[in-house]
């Protein structure tokens, strides 16, 4: 059996809004296996997104623990959370938040500047995350001339161009049509089975969620199952 | 490592219609500025033009400007047995005694009276000043009432033209030449005879003397030879040190320029800012995802600091060209000597240095007015930054 890559233990994260203290997580402990393909399902408001943002480390918890890779993410510095973001997790978006100036290749590119990579291993990377998702032939396309479910894989190709052994996402099919939900849907699932990525997914789709190979729902900030 | 540059510089082209009023702007307080410091460049090139290294000038003790000085004629018979002159094939000593008067005179365009400096010359002061040369007529003939204006006063001064006549001193003068000063101080002179000028002008002493030593060493020996002799009430200084104190002139312009472009700077920095927080305001979301791609606090600020400082670059490279014009079409344009009190005319001139000083100074504001914009952009909170429209 796979070791565990993120290890919850009793995280609560709670907002202050104005005078009053809203609970978007409550005492949450959870494990989430390497090369699982993990979907978090709830009504709006019930804290999934508040989760992924906590395992992704842009958000922290008020308190409670999350380990990812042995990692308590809650302990380092903005700048450490930074690099460490860089390095271990591939984020897709459900509005794609793709850089509107910048063509895919360029988008792609993006967080291996951070890295120590010279140019050409840049390319040959960006190349071959490009031809992961079928969009060799787009890269010097602008975001705007590409269809929604190319910009979603254009995502997905700058999600793992740092070979990040997890992958978060937040609902990357709720601005697609059907066919390119699927299609995105079924990249996610082979980054799962055939890479050995941990995917963690948002979603308000049960259909979506089939694609997974765990569910967990949570409901007012808590795990319901 | 940072954003890449395209990014900021394709960012900056987005918003146009702000890019372009705010390069407008920058372009307009780095023109001014550029304009005032190429005048202010003119005039002192017009000072440092005109000494020559090897002559020496003599004026009267604490006087500012050779009109406001005396050497009397027994002063100047002192001179002649100096050993430390050069002398000509003759054995004369390379000396000229001039008169310097400012004389009030009608301008071309009718616009009231100016004052010009009317130097009086020997034909061996003609000699100590090469760069001066006639381009068109003739030279004066001593003893006549005849003289030869700069080619940069003609279109200045009314009957400024070969054959025009104009009174002064209750005198008739009469234009023969017209005379080149190779941008040196000489372009805001009428140069006569020396001895004519004194008769005209019912001068009894010269205004000042200029020497050619014999060579740097006898020129140190005769500088302090003169100021050691308690009897002439005298100094001597060299020609190059003598006019480039005369660049005081400049200070003025330089000052109002500065002023000027402090002042309009305040209006760029801030129509900068504008366009900056717009920008920051508008990408908001892409500055949180840049974020949760590992980009830190610092690498937005230098960014978008960056991008600031293109977008004034812009305009600072549009100003400088706006300037150039006027130095590249050599004209001139004339004011006050604050030391001679007489009209100065000199010609625009733009330096690689000053170009460099406009554009940084055109770089300076865009980075000023996008500080705020980019502290901002680079505070911005991750996932507030991500759920923006």
């Amino acid at each position: 059996m796979a070791e565990n890559i993120v290890t919850i233990r009793n995280l609560s994260k709670i907002y202050r809004q104005g005078e009053i203290n809203v609970t978007a997580l409550d005492n949450i402990s959870l494990d989430i296996r390497a090369g699982e393909f993990l979907t978090l399902m709830g009504p709006s408001g019930s804290g999934k997104s508040t989760l992924l943002h906590i395992i992704a480390g842009i958000d922290r918890p008020t308190s409670g623990e999350c380990h990812v890779q042995g990692i308590d993410v809650a302990k380092l510095n903005e700048s450490q959370l930074a690099d460490w973001r860089n390095q271990n997790v591939g984020f897709v978006f459900q509005t794609f938040n793709l850089i509107p100036v910048l063509t895919a290749y360029e988008n792609v590119e993006l967080p291996l500047l951070l890295t120590r990579l010279n140019s050409k291993q840049r390319r040959h990377q960006v190349n071959t995350a490009l031809e992961l998702v079928g969009l060799a032939e787009r890269k010097t396309h602008l975001p705007r001339q590409l269809s929604g479910g190319q910009e979603q894989r254009v995502a997905i190709a700058r999600a793992l161009v740092t070979s990040p052994s997890l992958v978060v996402a937040d609902e990357p099919t709720g601005n697609l049509d059907s066919q390119s939900a699927q299609d995105v849907l079924g990249i996610l699932q082979t980054l799962s089975k055939s890479a050995g990525k941990t995917v963690i997914m948002v979603t308000h789709d049960p259909k979506a969620a089939a694609f997974g190979s765990r569910t967990i729902h949570l409901e007012k900030g808590e795990l319901s199952n | 490592m940072a954003l890449p540059i395209t990014y900021n510089i394709r960012n900056v082209f987005v918003r146009w219609r702000a890019t372009v009023a705010t390069i407008a702007g920058i372009a307009l307080v780095v023109a001014v500025y550029m304009i005032m410091q190429t005048m202010a460049e003119g005039l002192e090139k017009s000072s440092q033009n005109t000494g020559d290294p090897r002559n020496i000038m003599i004026v009267r003790k604490g006087s500012t400007a050779e009109s406001s000085s005396q050497v009397t004629r027994a002063q100047l018979k002192e001179f002649n047995y100096l050993p430390q002159i050069a002398r000509d094939a003759k054995g004369q000593p390379l000396l000229s005694a001039d008169v310097v008067v400012l004389v009030s005179l009608p301008r071309r365009d009718g616009s009231g009276e100016a004052n010009v400096l009317v130097r009086g010359v020997s034909p061996v002061g003609m000699d100590l000043r090469p760069q001066v040369s006639l381009v068109e007529g003739r030279w004066f003939t001593p003893g006549k009432r005849e003289v030869v204006v700069s080619r940069r006063l003609s279109p200045r001064f009314a009957n400024f033209e070969i054959g025009g006549k104009f009174r002064t001193g209750g005198k008739e003068l009469t234009v023969v030449g017209i005379l080149d000063g190779s941008s040196s101080a000489f372009d805001s002179e009428v140069w006569m005879d020396a001895d004519e000028s004194r008769s005209i002008f019912d001068r009894e002493n010269y205004s000042s003397v200029l020497v050619r030593a014999k060579d740097d060493a006898a020129g140190k020996e005769f500088v302090k030879r003169i100021e050691s002799d308690k009897r002439l009430p005298l100094l001597a200084l060299s020609e190059v040190e003598y006019y480039a104190a005369q660049t005081k002139t400049a200070m003025p312009i330089k000052f109002l320029g500065n002023f000027l472009a402090m002042a309009m700077s305040v209006g760029a920095i801030f129509a900068a800012m504008n366009t900056m927080y717009a920008s920051v305001g508008s990408r908001t979301r892409e500055i949180g995802t840049l974020r949760v791609l590992g980009y830190r606090r610092r690498s937005i600020l230098i960014s978008f600091l960056l991008e600031g400082a293109f977008l004034s670059l812009v305009g600072g490279v549009i100003g400088c060209l706006l300037a150039l014009p006027l130095p590249l079409l050599g004209y001139s344009i004339g004011t006050l000597n604050f030391e001679t009190w007489g009209e100065t005319v000199f010609q625009f001139r733009m330096t690689p240095m000053l170009a460099v000083k406009g554009l940084a100074f055109s770089v300076i504001v865009g980075v000023l007015g996008s500080l705020l914009p980019s502290i901002r952009a680079a505070r911005l909170p991750v996932i507030a930054a991500l759920k923006s429209l």
